[in-house]
């Protein structure tokens, strides 16, 4: 049976004019991928900063297998920031070195370098990297101590796509080694590929929790059809389902596709290059706040 | 815990030996700026005329000669002789006067300073006084200021060269980086200490010998003690700019905080002066810098052969400064720029 690592109990954060979270609680499964999404501004970064020890909270509590976090948690966890410097004149592998030296328990360096594929990377300076090698350097600094809980802040922003999906390969990676990950991410399709659990934040609150896929059949039974917007020609039409006018497109929402493309082609509508997509997270946040999740 | 100290350490000293701009400028420049003072004071003892007047009272009575009225020299009361007479031999006293009892005046028959003060006593007019002159090993005005350049090059090197790399950690993150690991901040202190330490006492060392093959320095007194002080002022001057610094995020606030320390300590702590004879409360404030108790030991090491006990007074102030200055910079530490 899978036990709970890290609890959150009515958590909040004020400071002067703001309220950055507002009673925020949960309970993060071990060996589970927990993501935290939202906004910029939702509290993510905040809340998760709070779970790691970084931050104090103003009310509330973080439990750790149970118990209140003691000096063991830091020995314990592994931090990625959202943006981190090194220190100048270092080279990689001195990185590394620097930061396992801080350790009592650590990991295999070796391993750790080749699982983030650094071996050719070694000898170069910090501040020579790219996007992409450096969030893996910065991934391998908090994999150094074996760490139960990995608390990974928007690992993937400022990447370019094939980075990030190298970065999503590195996580699915360490996912099945059975370590527990906290993931804040504002892109939906990370948190849908990685996460077993999530919450969504809006305004420092979560307003909605659970497995992606659940959430997302809870909250929706219907599919996408998405259409040029110029393709579309019968705008006058009243079609028996409900059709949205995106940008530069359209989204019609059926629970029938067959019945609905026989109405379409019935108006002359031409469907070469109609989409059809299931329902996303972004939708399922759309349909919270009237809002894109976008950042 | 050491091994996270040594690992701090270790990642320091290499940040500093690899970023050539830090390491001419705590190298090449102090050597430059030596080897120009020892080019303008090469020949040219520079006339700094100040007399002191023996006296319990501590009252000048202007009218007992007409040399007392002279301008442009600094005329105090000392109360006592010998002591008095030994600062004349050093060249810390131009001239000391009795005119209590037998009129008497010395001077160091070496000094410069000494001979034409001597013409303008005897050309003043007034009653004559006897003569005794004080001999003394020569004392070079370069002998008396490299004590206090080295020490101003090290009190530069101590405040800024700790404050704006613990500065620039917090500012871009770094040190939140460290905070996220076992790291203490004693540790981390400890280790920017050791760091700054190493660089320092190695930068004042090499001056030290390339000003004694250039100019001859004078050392009367042992090489170890000198070290020991040395090494002590670089703590609590180290351990001072980690105070200042530790909860500042801005290097502009951070250079100011830090010229605030460093200028009083150039001005009061008898770097290219001495503060004999100065107003009293500047004389007290002085003593509760670190560079004066620095530049004291040191100048009573080099100049007067001096041993522990002569300098016990100077080297426990460093102490107890160091202790607080690291204690309290410890407590106020700040691991981030915006908590």
């Amino acid at each position: 049976m899978q036990r709970p690592i890290l609890s959150v109990h009515n958590l909040q954060k004020r400071y002067p004019g703001v309220v950055a979270v507002d009673g925020v609680g949960f309970t993060i499964t071990e060996g589970t991928c927990f993501g935290l999404l939202g906004p910029n501004g939702a509290g993510k970064t905040t809340t998760i900063e709070i779970m790691e020890g970084i931050t104090e909270s103003t009310a509330g509590e973080v439990r750790y297998r149970g118990a209140p976090r003691d000096r063991r948690f830091r020995e314990e966890i592994g931090i990625q920031f959202q943006t981190t410097a090194l220190q100048d004149h270092l080279t990689v592998k001195e990185t590394l070195d620097l930061f396992h030296r801080l350790y009592e328990h650590t990991a295999n360096l070796d391993e750790i370098v080749a699982a983030c594929a650094l071996e050719e990377l070694l000898a170069r300076d910090n501040r020579k990297l790219s996007g992409g090698q450096r969030q893996r350097l910065l991934l391998a600094i908090a994999l150094l101590n074996d760490p139960q809980v990995l608390f990974l802040d928007e690992p993937t922003t400022g990447l370019d796509p094939q980075s990030r999906r190298n970065f999503w390969q590195l996580i699915e990676s360490i996912k099945r080694q059975k370590k527990t990950i906290v993931l804040t991410t504002h892109y939906m399709e990370e948190a849908y590929r990685l996460c077993d659990d999530i919450v969504i934040m809006e305004h420092g609150r979560i307003i909605a929790a659970g497995p992606p896929a659940d959430l997302l059949a809870e909250h929706f039974d219907e599919t996408i059809l998405q259409l040029p917007a110029e393709d579309f020609t019968a705008s006058n039409y009243r079609f028996p389902f409900t059709v949205l006018q995106g940008d530069g497109c359209v989204e019609i929402s059926v629970r029938d596709v067959d019945e609905a493309i026989k109405q379409l082609q019935q108006q002359g509508i031409s469907l070469q290059r109609l989409e059809i997509r299931p329902r996303t997270l972004d939708d399922l946040f759309l349909e919270l706040t009237g809002k894109e999740l976008r950042p | 815990m050491m091994r996270r100290f040594l690992a701090i350490l270790h990642a320091r000293n290499m940040e500093f030996l690899r970023d050539r701009s830090s390491l001419s400028w705590n190298l090449l420049v102090p050597i430059l700026l030596v080897l120009g003072m020892a080019w303008i004071f090469w020949e040219d003892d520079r006339p700094l005329f100040k007399v002191a007047i023996l006296d319990q009272s501590q009252q000048i009575d202007r009218e007992a000669h007409p040399f007392l009225s002279t301008r442009h020299i600094h005329f105090y009361t000392v109360p006592d002789q010998q002591e008095a007479i030994r600062k004349v031999s050093r060249h810390q006293i131009d001239m000391l006067i009795k005119l209590g009892g037998t009129r008497t005046y010395w001077i160091n028959a070496d000094s410069p300073k000494g001979y034409v003060l001597e013409r303008m006593l005897l050309g003043s007019g007034g009653a004559p006084l006897s003569k005794a002159a004080v001999s003394g090993h020569p004392v070079r005005y370069i002998d008396w200021l490299l004590p206090g350049i080295l020490g101003m090059n090290m009190m530069f090197s101590c405040l800024f060269g700790v404050g704006f790399v613990v500065v620039r950690y917090r500012k871009n993150g770094f040190l939140k980086r460290l905070n996220a690991t076992p790291l203490r901040a004693v540790e981390f202190l400890s280790a920017q200490i050791a760091s700054r330490l190493m660089i320092t006492l190695t930068s004042v060392t090499l001056v030290f010998w390339g000003m004694g093959v250039f100019l001859n320095i004078r050392m009367d007194g042992s090489y170890l003690l000198l070290f020991m002080v040395a090494a002590l002022g670089a703590v609590s001057l180290i351990a001072l700019a980690l105070v200042a610094t530790s909860r500042v995020s801005s290097e502009e606030l951070a250079s100011g905080l830090l010229n605030f320390l460093g200028w009083p300590m150039m001005l009061l702590s008898g770097v290219w002066f001495s503060m004999e004879g100065t107003n009293e409360f500047l004389q007290a404030l002085a003593q509760l810098l670190p560079l004066t108790h620095v530049l004291e030991a040191a100048r009573a090491i080099m100049i007067d052969g001096y041993g522990w006990p002569h300098i016990a007074r100077n080297v426990m102030a460093l102490v107890a400064m160091g202790a607080v200055f690291m204690g309290l910079g410890a407590i106020l530490f700040k691991w981030r720029a915006d908590s």
